[in-house]
């Protein structure tokens, strides 16, 4: 069943001035309930725009926007709704924190659902410990905080509203390996607890690897392929005349499969790497 | 005059805002760099990658300890504009260091502050943009370029300083790959060509792969100091500070540890298709 369901999208940027132009044409697009589906393109794809259509903050100047069967946009009442149920997490949202207190930042969300107080509070206290966020750094002041632990308190406050599809624009984007890693774990325990859907906007292919049942890639404001990992990183050529590549451990396996090894050309991530390794040499010759 | 271009003695560093000043941001550093090297700086965040690069053309001065910039102490106040016209930076949010509306002119604003003639100002920011491939946009307004062409642009604004060494911090943390791409080749091309000393912070272990020298900091101090190979040999080291090793590295080392007869220093995707060929050759399909 398709959570949010598009068909025939497309957004002009200018419109009505002489600047005018597309940025996304003729989109369709099914999003299943519970899947995680990456969007990757290089920038000006039209990512950035395609996802701020599905919470409702672009409108489109063409096309149909449904969230759970119902046109986001026939009924004025119903975007707020959507704008809850559909969480967007922007690229550094760390910019975007602006409260006294952690806390209150992420307790943002939640207020303006005017859901009552021990409400907010109880989500507030289990988005921060999903986040790993200690409870003694709640009452500071999110500008204190340290670059991977901001980020986490922004996601915090779009998981505290407890969205039925998290959109998350380059969650990892300017962290360092460890906060990268972080923010991946956190995505996976994110979905297995919750059974959420995902959309996940991302320039690494790495964790496009590990966290994605589909891939969808733009180019030129038009969806180009929309499939799952193993057949859109099956084509690695035409990834990269788009300014995109795969993972490195895809590029080492279809090199050893040119080269005569027994291998599957199906290895995204470096932990099916070693599997299929030692699956092919069965532990002969190795000690 | 001093040999290397930028000499670090036993310098410790402790920001004034520090609540604990036992724990200093660097400790007892010292390293030498020489002139038309390229050295990858690599470190988690808070390992004082950018305090060391802020030290080097004196935006930030050493508690304790000395560093030089073609043999000037940072520390001398008369030192500083001879420094900076040695020394350019360029830091990771390509937002943050265009000042000029049009892109020639945010490039000339370097060689205007130093006084350089008009004349020669305009030579240098054609230059300058000829260099990394952003001549067309010369009239342009930044704001409308990508991430990958507004860094590009600093770079030149930098290169229009004629400065011998330029300092990025994670130039590419914010770009997509194409970007990443475009600005490491530019930089690589301006070490290479021009001869250009490069100190390049980054958390992108194939871009790290691609320098002379790799520094891994850990905790205020180099943990590891080489060429690439011999720096991204020691997987367990770099990933007990919390880094990645490239992922064919990663493969290498884990099927080393298998009992598979691989060498230790496999740094890109076609070492490590060629070492795994050899190593499962009886394997092969005929």
């Amino acid at each position: 069943m398709s959570v949010i369901s598009i068909t025939g999208l497309t957004h002009f940027y200018n419109k009505g001035t002489p600047f005018e132009s597309v940025a996304i044409h003729d989109i369709n697009l099914e999003i299943q309930k519970g899947e995680l589906l990456a969007i990757i393109g290089h920038t000006g794809s039209g990512k950035s725009t395609l996802i701020q259509h599905f919470n409702g903050l672009l409108k489109p100047d063409k096309g149909v926007v449904k969230f759970n069967g119902s046109d986001i946009w026939e009924n004025k009442k119903h975007i707020r709704e959507v704008r809850f149920n559909v969480g967007l997490c922007f690229q550094y949202p760390e910019y975007q924190l602006f409260e006294e207190t952690v806390y209150k930042d992420i307790a943002f969300g939640p207020q303006n659902m005017k859901l009552d107080e021990s409400e907010i509070d109880r989500r507030v206290r289990k988005a921060a410990e999903f986040v790993g966020l200690k409870d003694e750094l709640l009452e500071k002041s999110p500008f204190d905080l340290s670059g991977g632990e901001k980020r986490r308190a922004a996601i915090a406050g779009v998981l505290a509203m407890e969205p039925s599809v998290l959109i998350m624009d380059e969650p990892t984007a300017g962290l360092d390996p460890r906060g990268r890693e972080k923010i991946i774990q956190l995505i996976k325990k994110y979905r297995e607890e919750t059974g959420s859907t995902v959309v996940l906007v991302s320039h690494s292919m790495e964790d496009v690897a590990r966290l994605a049942d589909r891939i969808l890639v733009m180019e030129n404001g038009s969806p180009v392929m929309l499939s799952s990992v193993k057949s859109v990183f099956s084509q690695r050529s035409r990834l990269v005349s788009m300014g995109l590549n795969v993972p490195q451990i895809a590029q080492v396996f279809s090199g050893l499969r040119s080269r005569g090894l027994p291998v599957s050309a199906d290895i995204f991530t470096v932990e099916e790497g070693v599997k299929e390794l030692l699956r092919v040499s069965q532990g002969r010759g190795i000690q | 005059m001093n040999e290397h271009i930028i000499n670090f003695e036993n310098v410790n560093f402790t920001y004034d805002s520090q609540e604990d000043c036992n724990s200093p941001v660097l400790r007892n550093l010292s390293l030498s760099i020489d002139k038309g090297e390229f050295v990858a700086v690599l470190g988690h965040n808070g390992s004082g990658k950018s305090t060391l690069a802020k030290l080097t053309n004196a935006i930030l001065i050493p508690s304790s300890g000395t560093v030089t910039v073609n043999g000037l102490d940072t520390k001398n106040d008369d030192n500083t504009n001879a420094i900076r016209q040695t020394v350019g930076m360029v830091f990771q949010n390509p937002d943050n260091q265009i000042v000029a509306t049009i892109v020639e002119d945010d490039v000339a604003f370097g060689p205007e502050n130093l006084g350089v003639p008009p004349a020669q100002i305009r030579q240098r920011v054609d230059e300058a943009l000829a260099a990394v491939g952003m001549y067309e946009y010369r009239d342009r307004e930044p704001h409308k370029l990508s991430g990958g062409q507004k860094q590009r642009v600093a770079i030149a604004g930098i290169l229009a300083m004629q400065t011998d060494c330029m300092v990025l911090d994670e130039p590419t943390a914010m770009l997509d790959p194409r970007g990443r791409a475009e600005v490491l080749n530019t930089v690589l091309e301006l070490n290479r060509e021009k001869d250009i000393t490069v100190i390049y912070i980054t958390h992108f272990m194939d871009e790290a792969v691609e320098a002379n020298r790799v520094l891994v900091m850990d905790n205020g101090e180099i943990v590891l100091d080489g060429t690439p190979k011999e720096v991204f040999s020691q997987v367990e080291l770099l990933q007990s500070i919390g880094l990645d090793v490239p992922q064919a590295s990663e493969l290498c080392y884990l099927m080393k540890k298998e009992g598979l007869p691989l060498p230790n220093d496999v740094l890109n995707a076609q070492e490590c298709i060629d070492a795994l060929v050899a190593a499962l050759e009886e394997y092969r399909c005929p």
